[in-house]
C-alpha cells in the first residue's frame, strides 16, 4: 500500500534540478500562483504563473506603444534666458557620439533602446503564433535570446538617471518635462509586468514538437 | 543536506540553462545537447573560475581610471570644471542635495566596490574549498548578480545632461575618458557574475563528505 501512494504521488512530480545548488529533487505538479523553492539553496525553481497569452500580450503591446511614444517625444526641455534646448533618448546617444566617446555611446543605445525594443518584439515573436496556433521558424532561438536580453535592458535605471539629471539642473534652468517622460515613466511599469506574466516554463514547454 | 551526493552532477543529469529541461546524459558525461532546445549542456560552466578571475581582475584595474579620470566637463562662461566620480558626489553634499549625493554614491561608488569584493570573496571561497554557509554565500551571489544594473545611473545622467546642456558660450556639459572606463566596470563585472557558476560553491561541499 505505501509504495503505491508513492508511485501515484511520483506520477504527478516530476525531477528536476537546482541551477543554483545543483540538487536533485522532485517537484509536486504545481497549481495557479505556486512557486517552487530548492529545498537546499532556496532558489526559486519553478512558478506557474497561470495568466493567459492575451494577458502577457496586452501588457508587451501596451509597453510597446509606451516604449515608442518615450523614443519619438521629447524627453526634457531647458529653457535659459530665452535659448531652448530640448532632448530625447537618442539624442543623448547621438551627443556622446559626436563628443568622440562611442563606446558610451553604443552602450547606452543598447541598454536603453536597443534591448527593451528587441525584448517586446521577441515576445511578439514567441507569443503571437502560441495564440493563433501557427509556427514561425525558430521559435525558441529567439525566446532564448529574450533570455539572454534581460540583464541588458535598462529602462528603470534610465528613468532614475532622469530623475537625477532633473534634480541636478533644477537649480541652474528652468526644465520642462516632455511627452517622452511620461511615456517612459508608465513604460517601466508595464514592462515589468510583461515580464513577470511570462511562464517561461509553460512556454518553452508550448514551444515543445508535439509530433 | 540530508543526501549530499544526491545533485545532477553525481546523478548524470544535466540541466539545460536556457529552457530549464533536466536531461539524462549518464554518469561521468559532463556535455551534450539539450533535445529540447539545442543549447549546449554543461556540467558547470565551462572555465567559470578561470573567466570570472579575469573579468574581475579586468574590472579591477578599469576601476582606477573610473576614479580618477573625470567622468564629465560641465564648462561654465567659458570655466571648464571637470568632475569625477567623487567629485560629483561631494558637490551634491556641498549643495545641500543630501539623498540624491546617497543616490549617486550608493550606485556609483558602494554598489561596483561591493560587487568587485564579492565576486573576489566567492573565487577564494570556492578556491579553497570552503564549506561556510554556502546557503549565504549563493544569495550573495543572486544579489551581486542583480544588483549591478544600478550602477549604470551615472552614465546615463551624463548621456541627458550632454544632450540637453547645449547652450554655446554660456554653458556646455562634455563626457570623460572616466566614463568610459566606469561603463567597462559596470559591463565587464556584469559578465563577471554571469560567469560564475554558483554550482561550485555546493561542489566543495561534498567534495569535503567523500
Amino acid at each position: 500500500m505505501p509504495q503505491q501512494t508513492n508511485a501515484q504521488a511520483e506520477s504527478r512530480t516530476h525531477l528536476t534540478a537546482c541551477h543554483d545548488c545543483d540538487l536533485l529533487f522532485h517537484i509536486p505538479h504545481l497549481k495557479k500562483g505556486e512557486q517552487a523553492h530548492c529545498p537546499r539553496c532556496g532558489a526559486l525553481v519553478m512558478e506557474r504563473k497561470g495568466h493567459s497569452l492575451d494577458y502577457s500580450l496586452a501588457l508587451a503591446l501596451t509597453s510597446l506603444i509606451l516604449f515608442v511614444m518615450a523614443n519619438v517625444n521629447v524627453l526634457l526641455r531647458m529653457n535659459v534666458g530665452g535659448r531652448t534646448q530640448a532632448e530625447n533618448i537618442i539624442s543623448g546617444v547621438n551627443e556622446l557620439y559626436v563628443q568622440g566617446y562611442w563606446e558610451i555611446a553604443i552602450l547606452v543605445l543598447i541598454v536603453s533602446i536597443v534591448a527593451p525594443l528587441l525584448k517586446l518584439l521577441c515576445i511578439f515573436y514567441v507569443l503571437v503564433p502560441l495564440r493563433l496556433n501557427f509556427r514561425l521558424p525558430y521559435a525558441k532561438e529567439v525566446f532564448g535570446f529574450y533570455e539572454v536580453l534581460n540583464p541588458w535592458s535598462m529602462t528603470e535605471v534610465y528613468m532614475l538617471g532622469i530623475l537625477v539629471a532633473l534634480v541636478k539642473l533644477a537649480d541652474l534652468a528652468t526644465i520642462n518635462v516632455g511627452i517622452a517622460l511620461y511615456s517612459f515613466a508608465a513604460l517601466i511599469p508595464f514592462m515589468a509586468a510583461t515580464d513577470a506574466s511570462l511562464d517561461d516554463h509553460d512556454i518553452w514547454e508550448s514551444l515543445e514538437p508535439t509530433d | 543536506m540530508k543526501t549530499p551526493s544526491n545533485t545532477a552532477a553525481h546523478k548524470g543529469y544535466l540541466l539545460c540553462h536556457t529552457c530549464h529541461l533536466l536531461s539524462q546524459a549518464g554518469i561521468g558525461v559532463h556535455s551534450s545537447h539539450c533535445s529540447r532546445c539545442g543549447t549546449r549542456l554543461h556540467s558547470r560552466k565551462p572555465n567559470s573560475l578561470s573567466r570570472t578571475w579575469a573579468l574581475t581582475l579586468t574590472a579591477y584595474i578599469l576601476y582606477i581610471p573610473a576614479n580618477l579620470l573625470p567622468i564629465m566637463t560641465v564648462t561654465m562662461s567659458g570655466k571648464g570644471e571637470p568632475d569625477t566620480i567623487f567629485s560629483g558626489v561631494k558637490e551634491l553634499v556641498t549643495g545641500g542635495m543630501w539623498p540624491l549625493a546617497l543616490l549617486i554614491f550608493f550606485a556609483s561608488i558602494t554598489v561596483p566596490v561591493l560587487k568587485l569584493l564579492t565576486l573576489t570573496y566567492l573565487l577564494l571561497s570556492v578556491h579553497f574549498k570552503s564549506s561556510w554557509r554556502p546557503k549565504e554565500r549563493t544569495t550573495l551571489y543572486r544579489i551581486t548578480e542583480t544588483v549591478g544594473r544600478w550602477s549604470m545611473i551615472d552614465i546615463f545622467v551624463i548621456a541627458i545632461l550632454v544632450a540637453l546642456v547645449k547652450l554655446g558660450s554660456l554653458a556646455t556639459i562634455e563626457a570623460g575618458a572616466g566614463a568610459v572606463a566606469f561603463g567597462g566596470v559596470v559591463v565587464i563585472t556584469m559578465f563577471a557574475a554571469m560567469s560564475f557558476d554558483p554550482r561550485l560553491i555546493w561542489d566543495a561541499l561534498e567534495n569535503n563528505h567523500e
